[in-house]
């Protein structure tokens, strides 16, 4: 092509990062949880016909294909929500200095993204304790 | 892919800036940014919410489960939730197509369908919450 815009070096050049991962999964768990849309709709559109309809949905999520994609699901919840909480914070300008972005004088910068990770994991971990040693909230 | 409009020769003298403005992927986005974030905001306490919600459905039969949704607060909150993320959900659908689909006719079409598509699961969302609402058992 006469005049192709450049292109950055692509991403197999980079040392890999924790808030590269983090990045590359707030979209894979974005669309992933735009298809959990999908079931949440199933749902309600279940228990606004009938009790035939709920029970098919409530057999479904009790399933093991049902409780692993919930599983998938909680944690995609979760990683989005506490990453997106982190764009937030430096989309308003917060811990984005470029000195921040040193992981030998900051170390900061990346413990926030692992502390992203953490939280996520522990979210789901009381959530599906929750689900399946006390059968939800009351 | 689109090439620049003019060719950046040796003496072409203008910014790079005034070359790039409106080249990126989706020739716009401001407007786009903005409401992403903005509906991001309004998810954050609300998706919780939501989790707390779901956590409370295991206990419940059917009749007591309509009972909980057809809340008016619980209603309302979920007319709000399911709202609001369909829309953050198309907004950010449309980021990922725009950056990886490359043939400019199926880009078109996927754009579409997400908007499309996001507005028939909110309005069914809504529609059914509101038969759980007014529609007592």
């Amino acid at each position: 092509m006469p005049h192709a815009r450049p292109l950055s070096p692509h991403l197999g050049i980079y040392e890999w990062r924790i808030t590269m991962l983090l990045s590359v999964l707030h979209r894979i768990t974005g669309v992933f949880l735009c298809l959990g849309a999908v079931l949440v709709a199933w749902g309600l559109i279940a228990l606004a016909t009938g009790e035939a309809a709920w029970n098919l949905f409530a057999g479904f999520c009790a399933s093991g294909i049902g409780i692993a994609l919930l599983i998938c699901w909680t944690f995609s919840l979760f990683l989005h929500l506490c990453q997106g909480i982190q764009h937030l914070v430096r989309d308003a300008g917060y811990d984005f200095d470029v000195w921040r972005r040193d992981d030998v004088r900051a170390p900061n910068y990346f413990a926030m993204s692992w502390l992203v990770v953490v939280a996520s994991v522990a979210l789901t971990l009381v959530v599906w304790l929750l689900v399946l040693f006390a059968g939800g909230v009351p | 892919m689109s090439a620049a409009p003019h060719n950046a020769g040796p003496h072409d003298v203008r910014a790079p800036l005034k070359r790039a403005r409106g080249l990126g992927s989706a020739k716009s986005g401001v407007g786009h940014w903005w409401l992403e974030r903005l509906t991001a905001v309004a998810l954050v306490p609300i998706s919780l919410w939501f989790v707390w919600l779901v956590l409370r459905l295991p206990h419940l039969d059917f009749v007591s489960a309509h009972a909980l949704v057809g809340n008016p607060i619980n209603a309302g909150l979920l007319i709000l939730f399911t709202a609001v993320s369909f829309w953050h959900g198309a907004l950010g659908l449309q980021v990922v197509i725009e950056d990886y689909v490359h043939t400019r006719w199926v880009e078109l079409l996927l754009l579409v369908a997400v908007k499309f598509l996001a507005v028939l699961g909110a309005v069914a969302c809504a529609m059914a919450i509101l038969k759980i609402w007014l529609g007592a058992y």
